[in-house]
């Protein structure tokens, strides 16, 4: 068994309530860190820890924090991205559902580093059950002492606020988050300024994921050396990842940041296998927007390495021959399933969420799906692949904010990866409709000619 | 006539409180879920422009929000929305054949409202419940792991609650 961290205590019936959490250890990192720490000694544990953004991108949290601007009279704020909206990925939920004080616990001890006296939890609007579940924790931790002012008597304060987003994935990206919670439309910020400069009201903002957040009370109880030892490399700590597609045992799991990708998938431990004994076509691991391995190199990397669930060894080959550890929505495809029409319905959601402010995420986005549908439902033409391999390269790096990326890339896999299965739905719309082309003749994608 | 009772613009006075003086701005979306959750499941440009004036802002300001994102109903709907998500991993694990069964269910298309008024069936983008797929969120809360059979028992259960 893998050590837990975040999902430890779990299992145990009523941990969702102050009681029993406080019962089971919690608060002990608050207490240790407002009556015994200065915020710069916290800052110290968690930049040793090694800890990085568990949202997606991956930045040392750490480093994150000690950008914060410290203008003399400007209130500081910290924001927990709550906005989970990457498809594949669910473990923000879980955390919240079931274990809801180690976000807050992770919080007061975050806000305390960062002299923020006021924290908003921005969650997405459709988790419509769960601000209820997280304002009934604030509201008992704040009972018992642990919120409000002069809290344990370390003369620092702090209030949390839940505040509802309303069904836009863009606001899962910080600026637009800030946006939002401003009462505005969901459009990105051009950076600079950072939001550790100017973020919400122009103050200075941390904007972190709730994952994030919850694992600086682990890193504080058992110390951040402790934690750096866990895991690979800059792949420090446990991760949650949250499995989905075809596989036995969906869920969110709790892995240290050692085991192989093929233990993963195929452990009774974790995913469990695939059922009805089909074969593994095809994964994305972090979420729909990092690129789509087919099989052949997810076990292996192109070097011949065995593949870990690590930042390095999912990143290993860059985008011709590796993929992104991303959010830790790991989607699973087996043989029958169809690689076009996985696209499609990504490219339709970038469409869907593209916030409009730039022409090549609004147009791009919209084209990809186009050509897409068409290929799809068998009225595809063969030049339409190196037209969307030409969108996605017009999208991707010319947009505000990484949407745009996000939507180039699942695209540009799947043709890199895939281009036999596009021919053949090109070649045989009949059949195409008719049945799945089943598993792909993969060629090394070192040697495939794509246009620049 | 639009208007919230004491009770929800007691609930309106706390939203505001959550933000600096002057900031009530930010307290637009809450209050435009409240709104909708109020009068009918729907935003009218009349309960809109009372959003507007209850924040002090300009209705503009409410319209290009509550147009942005999608839960904001801008047309009426049924008293129970069904919405399926048809995103990848729900897509993998069969959603496209629960939407043909719905559709077929209830004899409507996507977008459209049983003559009844009860049900409206919407397709949306992931809502974070893949490792439950294929599902659906109707009012408050998610329906996972769904299947024909679990279709039936949702729409009896819903009938049934009339």
């Amino acid at each position: 068994m893998g050590r837990k961290l975040l999902l430890d205590k779990a299992h145990i019936p009523g941990i969702r309530y102050y009681d029993t959490y406080k019962g089971n250890g919690g608060y002990a990192a608050a207490e240790k860190a407002l009556k015994g720490m200065t915020p710069d000694q916290v800052l110290d544990e968690v930049k040793k820890s090694g800890l990085r953004g568990r949202g997606g991108a991956g930045f040392p949290t750490g480093m994150k924090w000690s950008f914060i601007a410290k203008p003399e009279g400007v209130p500081r704020y910290l924001v927990c991205n709550a906005d989970e909206s990457e498809p594949g990925t669910f473990k923000d939920r879980y955390l919240m559902e079931f274990i809801p004080h180690a976000l807050i616990e992770g919080l007061i001890i975050s806000s305390y580093t960062l002299g923020a006296n006021t924290c908003y939890i921005y969650i997405r609007g459709e988790y419509a059950w769960i601000p209820e579940i997280l304002e009934e924790a604030i509201a008992d931790a704040k009972k018992n002492g642990w919120l409000g002012k002069n809290i344990l008597g370390s003369g620092f304060d702090l209030e949390i606020y839940v505040q509802r987003g309303a069904g836009a994935y863009i606001c899962g990206e910080e600026t637009a988050l800030i946006e939002s919670l401003e009462g505005k439309r969901g459009n990105p910020r051009i950076k600079p300024p950072f939001p550790a400069v100017k973020g919400l009201w122009q103050s200075p903002t941390v904007v972190n994921n709730v994952e994030t957040l919850a694992a600086v009370v682990p890193i504080l109880n058992i110390g951040g050396e402790e934690y750096a030892k866990i895991g690979i490399g800059k792949s420090t700590g446990t991760k949650l990842i949250s499995a989905c597609g075809n596989i036995n045992k969906p869920g969110v799991y709790e892995i240290e940041m050692n085991i192989s990708v093929e233990e993963f998938i195929y452990s009774e431990e974790y995913c469990g296998g695939i059922p009805n004994g089909k074969r593994l076509k095809a994964c994305i691991p972090g979420g729909s927007s990092v690129p789509i391995l087919p099989a052949n190199l997810l076990f292996k990397t192109a070097k011949g390495e065995t593949r870990m669930m690590t930042y390095e060894s999912l990143a290993d080959g860059g985008f011709l021959t590796g993929t992104a550890m991303g959010s830790g929505g790991f989607i699973v495809l087996d043989e029958d399933q169809c690689i076009v029409k996985n696209t499609l319905t990504f490219a339709r959601f970038y469409r869907h969420e593209s916030c409009g402010q730039c022409s090549p995420c609004r147009e791009g986005t919209g084209w990809m799906e186009k050509l897409l549908k068409n290929i799809d439902s068998g009225r595809g033409k063969m030049s339409d692949i190196d037209l969307l391999w030409d969108i996605q390269r017009k999208i991707e790096g010319n947009t505000i904010c990484p949407l745009g990326d996000a939507a180039a890339w699942p695209v540009a896999a799947a043709i890199r990866h895939f281009r036999d299965e596009f021919e053949w739905h090109i070649t045989h719309p009949e059949e195409a409709q008719a049945r799945n082309y089943g598993l792909a003749h993969y060629a090394d994608p070192r040697e495939i000619a794509v246009p620049a | 006539m639009v208007q919230f009772s004491e009770e929800k613009l007691n609930k309106v006075k706390e939203i505001i409180a959550r933000y600096p003086d002057g900031k009530q701005k930010s307290a637009l979306l809450p209050v435009l879920h409240l709104a909708q959750e109020t009068f009918n499941g729907w935003l009218s440009s009349d309960t809109m422009d009372y959003v507007a004036s209850l924040l002090q802002l300009e209705p503009i300001e409410v319209y290009e929000v509550a147009t942005f994102y999608s839960m904001y109903n801008l047309k009426p709907v049924g008293k129970y929305v069904f919405e399926v998500c048809q995103t990848g991993p729900c897509m993998l694990r069969g959603s496209d054949d629960i939407i043909a069964y719905i559709k077929q269910t209830l004899g409507i298309n996507v977008g459209e409202t049983t003559a009844d008024g009860l049900f409206t069936l919407k397709t949306v983008e992931c809502l974070g419940a893949c490792g439950y797929a294929p599902m659906m969120q109707v009012g408050k809360h998610y329906r996972e792991h769904l299947t024909p059979a679990k279709v039936d028992e949702i729409i009896a259960e819903l009938r049934a609650a009339q």
